[in-house]
């Protein structure tokens, strides 16, 4: 039989990716103060003390903050990005909405670095509000595609429908458009909250020392003691993501069903 | 009919799309509770004209009148007009009796009274009882029920619909046609319709309108605008016609004595037609390939006669179409029989005996 080389490959590849973030919870529950094998027993302390923890407490409630800010604040851009591209079209068009998209493929680095000195000259206090201004840059590009692609998959009659039948702009919007692209709009602000809650560099270059998650769990690494409390906090970290991003999927197919539109694909 | 007011003026209305020229000074009429249709090729402006009432499209120039009231700057929630979309457009996320009494929201009724009224246009388009369901999960027929019931329960001086039977397979086509026509009987609402179905057109409207790249090359009732189509191209988008050239001898008190080879000498009308070319010269001839019979030996007569060749024979069943090279033509003509019991159907190449009649033939200059 000839050697399955693709299948091989594959499977290769598959547990080169998810076996570190698989050890992760092994590690968690092991009732040692060192990450390697063999195993010593099962243990749910880690979990205890990183709950108990003030400083992460603390890191916990500012990246809740920043996250939530972002994801709210990328959205209502992308709405209006969205709705501006898809509805209307206008000179310039084309290199605006690469304009906008370009953050996501730009250096996070190079952009953290430039925003820094920006900041800076400009005389603003780094704080969290900067590290939100620095996160909505690099989030707003991932609102504007999935809410480009909710706001195209609407049909533009449904607007003219609603209009025809005595309502103005602004109603229509509310009554009409708004209900149709809620899921895409759910959607954009689950995964802009799950990118910036682990957002690393932006926060470590535009903060001014608060503590986040990211650049919590960073100095806790220097701490050999500590790892087993941040491998169950990556743990809980992992399982909070993948419900987030799962319920955006599910709101993103859902608003598809509604609209009886074809599924081009999405995150998951 | 004539004594019924306008309820839509067209005056000169022009439209461009940057340099692209989509209506080129549009004029007519429609009357309150007729029929209308504007019927033409895709890209012809028909669309566009509708659209225009509706208030969805501006014009350059020109002015729009519906019920007397010039629509310049009235917005389309302004306006005594619904509109019946190609797509339906109706709002997924809503069920059917809430996309019914959409246009109700606004309106001074209490809950009662307007969960009525949904009821009885649900009632009128036969879909009563399925005010609760989910408006996607809706059939194509069904759904064009619904956004008629949310049109007409605004009762509407004018109902605009948008190629609205294009998107159903034929039998449940033919069947809204005969409802809509009973529809617009029963509610006595102006009724203009897009289409692009020349059928369609024929069955259902009053009047109709037939649109060329942006002009009305034709208004007209259907009879007239099958018997009496003023250009070759009208006569040609609505069914068949047959063209031949011919030769004007004389012309005169409205009568015009012509030749086409394989007819010969013939009078026809030219009152009938628009005459503004001179009396003599060339012209064609055309008639509709029913308005001819086969006139087999010791069976029927006509007119006037002509022989001729069997070129093409398609059977269908009821009918039989012919393709006859007239003596003396170049080109075969369309004749379509009706098929009776116990004639025979001719094979190509017989020699044949063509009947027909100079009250069936129209001119064209």
């Amino acid at each position: 039989m000839k050697f399955p080389v693709l299948r091989t490959y594959t499977v290769l590849y598959l547990l080169f990716l998810y076996i570190p973030i698989l050890i992760l919870p092994i590690f968690a529950f092991n009732n040692s103060t060192t990450a390697a094998f063999p195993l010593k027993g099962f243990t749910t302390q880690w979990f205890g003390r990183v709950f108990t923890d003030p400083a992460l407490g603390e890191a916990l409630k500012n990246s809740l903050i920043v996250a939530g800010s972002t994801a709210f604040f990328s959205t209502l851009l992308g709405i209006l990005a969205a709705r501006a591209t898809t509805r209307y079209s206008f000179k310039g068009q084309a290199p605006l909405s690469g304009l906008i998209m370009l953050p996501m493929v730009l250096p996070e680095m190079i952009m953290a670095m430039a925003l820094l000195v920006v900041l800076l000259s400009l005389g603003i206090p780094l704080s969290l509000f900067t590290i939100i201004l620095g996160d909505v840059l690099i989030c707003t590009p991932f609102a504007v595609a999935i809410l480009t692609s909710a706001f195209q998959s609407l049909d533009k009659s449904l607007e003219e429908a609603a209009q025809d039948l005595g309502e103005g702009p602004f109603s229509t919007f509310y009554l009409v458009i708004l209900p149709l692209v809620a899921p895409g709009i759910i959607s954009a602000m689950l995964i802009c909250f799950t990118i910036a809650i682990d957002e690393f560099i932006i926060a470590n270059f535009l903060g001014s020392g608060e503590k986040l998650l990211s650049t919590y769990i960073f100095g806790q690494l220097r701490f050999p003691k500590n790892v087993p409390n941040i491998m169950a906090l990556g743990t809980v970290l992992v399982c909070v993501s993948i419900a987030l991003l799962a319920t955006a999927e599910f709101f993103r197919r859902r608003g598809l069903a509604r609209t009886g539109a074809k599924d081009t694909g999405g995150f998951l | 009919m004539t004594t019924k007011p306008d309820m839509i003026e067209f005056r000169n209305v022009q439209k461009y799309y940057g340099d692209y020229h989509a209506l080129r000074g549009i004029n007519a009429t429609i009357k309150a509770g007729e029929f209308f249709s504007l019927l033409g090729p895709s890209g012809c402006g028909k669309t566009t004209l509708l659209r225009t009432i509706a208030g969805f499209e501006g014009i350059s120039s020109g002015v729009v009148l519906v019920d007397g009231k010039d629509m310049a700057n009235v917005p389309p929630n302004k306006r005594p007009t619904n509109m019946v979309f190609q797509s339906y457009a109706i709002f997924p996320h809503l069920s059917v009796e809430q996309n019914v009494g959409f246009g109700l929201r606004k309106d001074p009724r209490s809950r009662e009274e307007k969960a009525r009224a949904v009821g009885q246009a649900l009632e009128m388009v036969g879909l009563a009882g399925y005010g609760a369901r989910s408006a996607h999960a809706l059939s194509g027929g069904q759904r064009q029920r619904v956004a008629l019931a949310r049109a007409l329960i605004l009762k509407p001086k004018v109902l605009l619909l948008d190629e609205p039977l294009s998107a159903l397979d034929k039998k449940i086509r033919e069947q809204m046609q005969l409802e809509l026509i009973k529809l617009q009987r029963e509610v006595g609402i102006t009724f203009v319709l897009v289409t692009h179905d020349q059928e369609e057109a024929l069955v259902m409207s009053d009047r109709i309108a037939v649109m060329f790249e942006g002009n009305i090359a034709q208004l007209d009732d259907p009879e007239t605008l099958y018997r009496l189509p003023k250009t070759r191209q009208v006569a040609n988008f609505i069914g068949t016609m047959n063209f031949l050239p011919a030769t004007i001898l004389s012309e005169a008190g409205g009568r015009a004595e012509v030749e086409a080879p394989g007819l010969g000498r013939l009078e026809v009308d030219v009152e009938k037609q628009i005459s503004s070319a001179p009396a003599t010269g060339k012209t064609t001839i055309g008639f509709r390939p029913e308005t001819v019979t086969m006139l087999y030996d010791g069976q029927g007569s006509a007119d006037r006669e002509s022989m001729g060749t069997v070129a093409e024979v398609v059977y269908y069943g009821d009918m039989t179409y012919y393709d006859v090279t007239l003596d003396g033509c170049a080109d075969p003509i369309r004749m379509s029989m009706r098929n009776v019991f116990g004639r025979p159907v001719l094979d190509i190449g017989t020699r044949c005996r063509v009947g027909w009649s100079p009250g069936a033939m129209v001119m064209f200059r």
